[in-house]
């Protein structure tokens, strides 16, 4: 392992989407970002719906989608599971755009019918993955 | 007339052989997606595990947790079953063993309680619309278990429980041992009984840092628990499914080729039987006709 690098894991119900090592890790915690580094204190951290963001060995940055869930760190592992997690290098765009218009036209409807705090979700999720594909321009 | 019966039993050996090519292929087929469905029990288990530890080691450390998942209800009246089988049949008595099971709970529960189902797969629906209690269904899931099929059902059982509307809830799977034993099985998932940490490791005197605070990620937590225990029974019992169709359809198979032997025996001596009789007729016209000559 080199020096300054350490292992990032995300983990969903499916499968272990990537174990690589990394240099630099940042995840959307629920209060805001939160960025890792090499012998970071043990630490759990509960996640929000949003892009983790890290550096690989060889310096390159690459995005991931996640739907919350949340992130422990210990021995220089940083493990996060989430229920839903996509590279963004393998996301369908227009698929999440269609969503996010979807989202969208819920959310204006505003009648009693429709679940809010689901459609919210829905947005969110939708903006992670346009986000994690560099695909979200507004 | 043993001309017929010859072709008789040819017919016959014909349709049993159709069938156990059928019986043969529904066999392979079963084991090719009963491996499929092990593995995707392989594939969710860092996550299942990962997931319960955390969790137990947190609740191990916090005093103070007060969540409506966890929360006992004193006044228990109505009963969730979420009764997880097969859409199709052909596997024995896989189906049957499993609702007998979750009656068998549900019989079994002394207390003045209302039993109510959900059930998912078209076999469990199919019996309990006749019996009645079914408050919710999810058929047609497929071979392909996902974990966003399992979430929706922890999605309305939790809604369900907070609403009052279930006090408690039970999910009914066939717990895979192996092709040939599945053992129905039956586990509280409401109120949350959080796991206990396993053993002394290391992990558990680690003194972790929270974000934002223990509590908040234990409330993090508890939903998704929630889901991947069903996504475990979910993934059992299709595994099992499949390992109950892979022995019924061998057996059946086997029974077949015994059929075709028994058949087969059957039709060489009704063919010997017709050899013989032409024979003694035509030795006996010979006979006669000897007689005659003299």
């Amino acid at each position: 392992m080199a020096e300054n690098t350490f292992i990032l894991e995300v983990i969903t119900p499916e499968e272990i989407l990537l174990r690589e090592e990394v240099q630099f890790v940042v995840v959307p915690e629920t209060q805001g970002e939160l960025g890792v580094l090499k012998n970071h204190a043990p630490m759990i951290a509960a996640l929000n719906i949003g892009v983790l963001r890290y550096t690989d060995a060889a310096g390159e940055v690459k995005k991931v989608a996640i739907s919350g869930g949340f992130m422990e760190v210990i021995y220089n592992e940083a493990r996060v599971l989430a229920e839903t997690a996509e590279k963004g290098s393998e996301i369908d765009v227009l698929r999440a755009q269609e969503a996010l218009k979807r989202a969208k036209r819920r959310l204006e409807q505003r009648d009693e019918s429709i679940d809010f705090a689901r459609a919210q979700k829905a947005l969110q999720r939708a903006i992670a993955r346009l986000k994690a594909a560099d695909a979200y321009n507004e | 007339m043993a001309k017929a019966g010859v072709r008789e039993y040819k017919r016959r050996i014909r349709s049993v052989k159709n069938t156990q090519q059928i019986t043969k292929a529904m066999k392979m087929v079963a084991a090719a997606k009963l491996r499929r469905a092990q593995e995707k029990a392989e594939a969710s288990r860092p996550y299942t595990e990962t997931l319960r530890d955390t969790l137990a080691r947190l609740v191990a450390v916090t005093a103070d947790i007060n969540h409506p998942l966890l929360t006992k209800r004193e006044e228990v009246k109505k009963v969730g079953y979420v009764v997880v089988a097969a859409d199709r049949g052909l596997c024995g008595a896989y189906n049957t063993n499993i609702i007998k099971a979750a009656n068998a709970a549900m019989a079994e529960d002394e207390r003045d309680v209302e039993a109510k189902i959900i059930a998912v797969g078209r076999k469990v629906r199919d019996f309990y619309r006749k019996r009645g209690g079914l408050i919710a269904e999810y058929v047609n899931l497929g071979d392909n278990i996902n974990y966003a099929d399992a979430r929706e059902i922890a999605q309305y059982v939790m809604k369900a429980y907070e609403d009052g509307e279930l006090d408690e809830v039970y999910v009914v799977y066939g717990h895979f041992v192996n092709a040939l034993r599945q053992v129905p099985t039956v586990e509280k998932i409401l109120p949350i009984e959080p796991p206990a940490a396993e053993g002394e490791t290391e992990e558990a005197f680690v003194d972790y840092i929270y974000e934002p605070d223990a509590v908040s990620i234990i409330y993090n937590i508890l939903p998704r628990y929630v889901g991947t225990q069903i996504y475990h029974a979910m993934l059992e019992s299709k595994a099992s499914e499949h390992g109950a169709r892979m022995t019924a359809m061998s057996n059946a198979t086997d029974n077949a080729a015994e059929i075709i032997e028994n058949l087969t025996l059957e039709m060489n001596k009704a063919r010997q039987a017709a050899i013989t009789k032409e024979i003694l007729d035509i030795v006996g016209g010979a006979e006669a006709l000897k007689k005659g000559g003299k």
